[in-house]
């Protein structure tokens, strides 16, 4: 059901775009820097979140988060371009299943977004966390699962859209609230009910709550146990790439 | 053998009839040419048959699979260069050659060897290392031939391969698209709106409005049109065009001081009208009818209407630019 090659290829493709692009390279990296050191570092003279932690310490695995989240969408939002630009239906007419493109799609935005987080999560020593290896390569385990959920959501969000006159509407009224609901900037719990309920049907809100359970094991922290988060970060990959099968499946009718 | 088989194909988009209702076969090693006017129905055609798009009714295969339930089957054995570009300009030549023969399960022992000769065929050899985006719209579409040949298909789709080109980038084109049945046991299904391409078909159906209005060989087709239009000046007009109708039982026509008559062997009439007239002949030309001649004949209307409807007119000068600059 899952051609390797067709799998390897298509990772291989955007991993070379990647590197290449050193404008895309220097944004991805910026954007959580600004977050990380402007917004927190100002927001730590205002707000103290207890626990012994600052605020940029608090916000750094919500940062990790945001790093995935973007770099994600915008990795698996690219199949817009490769629609208008004519390359999917070059991959559509050739011998590989719908599902091997969907999951070649999703694993390379996974590695690319995990690259990411992995350079950010780097910068702990800037911000005085002490992190053991183990909860770095726990970080990085989660950051894995959730880029592909991420990854993966972005696909079934390219798959109804024909053109990136889209993309800002997405970025504004999807992965911004993605963002903000997820607690990466300030925790849930205190949220109002609708918005708590949003904010528990977002797949980037367990994420940030593993990551927090990764990096701060015993700050207290977290909103859910670690086991729930990893299970919802797993049946929402597998549930959101079935469901981008499908919709690539579909013959077009209309 | 039939490697293409249409029966009876229909596809609707809303209360629009794109395709109606059309059947036709290609034979194995044959070059098929598929003409029409803007909008007729082509590349709704070819869309369905390498499986991107569902009909309404009726039935396609290709190399005896169904393209409706076997498109695994059939994408294996097709190869497609779109009416639009499709390759990724973010990638070299080479790079985009790779991609697509990996997509393609090629074997690793064969793909350098497989790319390699198809970048030399289709003479781009030495650009391989270039980003695509920086190819002319000719060598854009050669590297889209050569995509499409690279995982060896049985068929191969062509969508307007030459549209938006220079006369001597499409002659180039030309070339070596006519040497693939021979060199690669390719079968070709094309379509073109420049009906002087089309002879080098073997078999040409014309499809307009959806219907097809007429199939057959180039030669078939120009036939319908009645034959060959001699033209001939003299210096006694009046006494030459009374000989000439007595000769061949024909009625001549004149137009501009010039002597016009319609044959079905026009050059055998040459000689003849020579020893009856000879004297007062100044010049005599032959002209044979051509694909667009059939084409107007049988629908009233030149293939490419000088004057198309805006919508057309702006559609294909969007796609030559797109295909000379960078974004295509
Ligand atoms: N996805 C679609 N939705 C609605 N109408 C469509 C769609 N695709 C094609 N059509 C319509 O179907 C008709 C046939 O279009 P098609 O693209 O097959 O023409 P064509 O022969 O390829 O023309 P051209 O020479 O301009 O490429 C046109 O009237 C076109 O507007
Ligand atoms: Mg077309």
């Amino acid at each position: 059901m899952i051609e390797v090659n067709a799998v390897y290829v298509l990772i291989a493709r955007d991993f070379k775009k990647f590197i290449r692009e050193k404008g895309r390279l220097i944004s991805t990296f910026a954007r959580p820097l600004i977050w990380l050191f402007l917004v927190g570092g100002g927001m730590s003279r205002l707000v103290s979140p207890g626990m012994g932690l600052s605020y940029m310490q608090f916000i750094f695995p919500g940062i990790l988060g945001m790093t995935i989240l973007f770099s994600a969408i915008f990795s698996s939002i690219s199949i817009i371009w490769d629609k208008e630009f004519g390359l999917m239906k070059a991959i559509l007419v050739a011998p590989v299943s719908r599902l091997s493109i969907v999951v070649g799609k999703a694993l390379s935005g996974t590695i690319i977004s995990v690259i990411q987080a992995a350079v950010i999560l780097m910068l702990f020593p800037f911000l005085g966390i002490k992190l053991s290896l183990l909860s770095a390569v726990s970080a990085l385990a989660v950051s894995f699962l959730l880029a592909f959920s991420i990854s993966a959501l972005g696909i079934i969000i390219a798959s109804f859209l024909e053109s990136m006159e889209s993309f800002s509407a997405i970025m504004n009224f999807i992965v911004m609230p993605m963002f903000f609901l997820s607690g990466a900037m300030y925790p849930v719990k205190n949220l109002p009910e609708i918005l708590k309920l949003i904010s528990k049907l977002n797949p980037l809100t367990y994420g940030i709550d593993a990551l927090k359970h990764a990096i701060f094991p015993d700050a207290g922290i977290f909103d859910f146990p670690l086991p729930a988060d990893l299970g919802i970060l797993i049946i929402s990959s597998a549930v959101f790439v079935i469901i981008a099968g499908i919709m690539f499946e579909r013959k077009k009718t209309k | 053998m039939s490697l293409i088989k249409v029966e009876n194909l229909s596809k609707q988009f809303g209360n629009l009839t794109a395709v109606n209702n059309i059947s036709f076969e290609v034979t194995e090693g044959t070059i098929f040419g598929f003409l029409g006017p803007n909008g007729a129905g082509k590349t709704t055609t070819i869309n369905i048959l390498c499986t991107l798009l569902a009909p309404t009714s009726g039935k396609t295969y290709i190399a005896g699979h169904d393209c409706l339930k076997e498109p695994s089957e059939v994408r294996k054995n097709i190869g497609i260069v779109f009416q639009d570009t499709t390759l990724d300009k973010d990638l070299t030549a080479y790079e985009n050659l790779m991609f697509h023969a990996c997509l393609y399960d090629v074997k690793r022992s064969v793909i350098k060897e497989r790319i390699n000769d198809a970048l030399n065929f289709v003479g781009l050899f030495e650009r391989k290392d270039d980003l695509v985006k920086k190819y002319s719209g000719g060598m854009k579409r050669r590297l889209e031939v050569a995509r499409g040949m690279i995982h060896r298909p049985k068929v191969l789709f062509l969508d307007e391969p030459t549209l938006g080109l220079d006369p001597q980038t499409r002659a180039h084109l030309w070339e070596f698209i006519i040497e693939l049945p021979k060199k690669h046991n390719v079968t070709v299904f094309m379509t073109t709106h420049y009906m002087e391409e089309a002879e080098v078909c073997n078999n040409i159906a014309i499809i307009d409005n959806g219907k097809i209005i007429a199939a057959g060989t180039p030669e078939e087709l120009k036939k319908t049109v009645g034959g060959d239009v001699i033209y001939i000046r003299t210096s006694d007009n009046a006494r030459a065009k009374n000989e000439i109708e007595k000769l061949f039982n024909l009625e001549v026509s004149e137009k501009d001081n010039e002597l016009f008559l319609t044959a079905l062997r026009g050059d055998a009439c040459i000689p003849e009208i020579i020893k009856a007239v000879g004297e007062t002949v100044l010049s005599v030309r032959l002209q044979r009818p051509t694909l667009n001649d059939a084409f107007l004949k049988m629908t009233g209307r030149q293939i490419r209407e000088q004057n198309g409807s805006p919508e057309d007119t702006i559609k294909e000068a969007v796609r030559s630019y797109r295909r000379r600059h960078d974004r295509g």
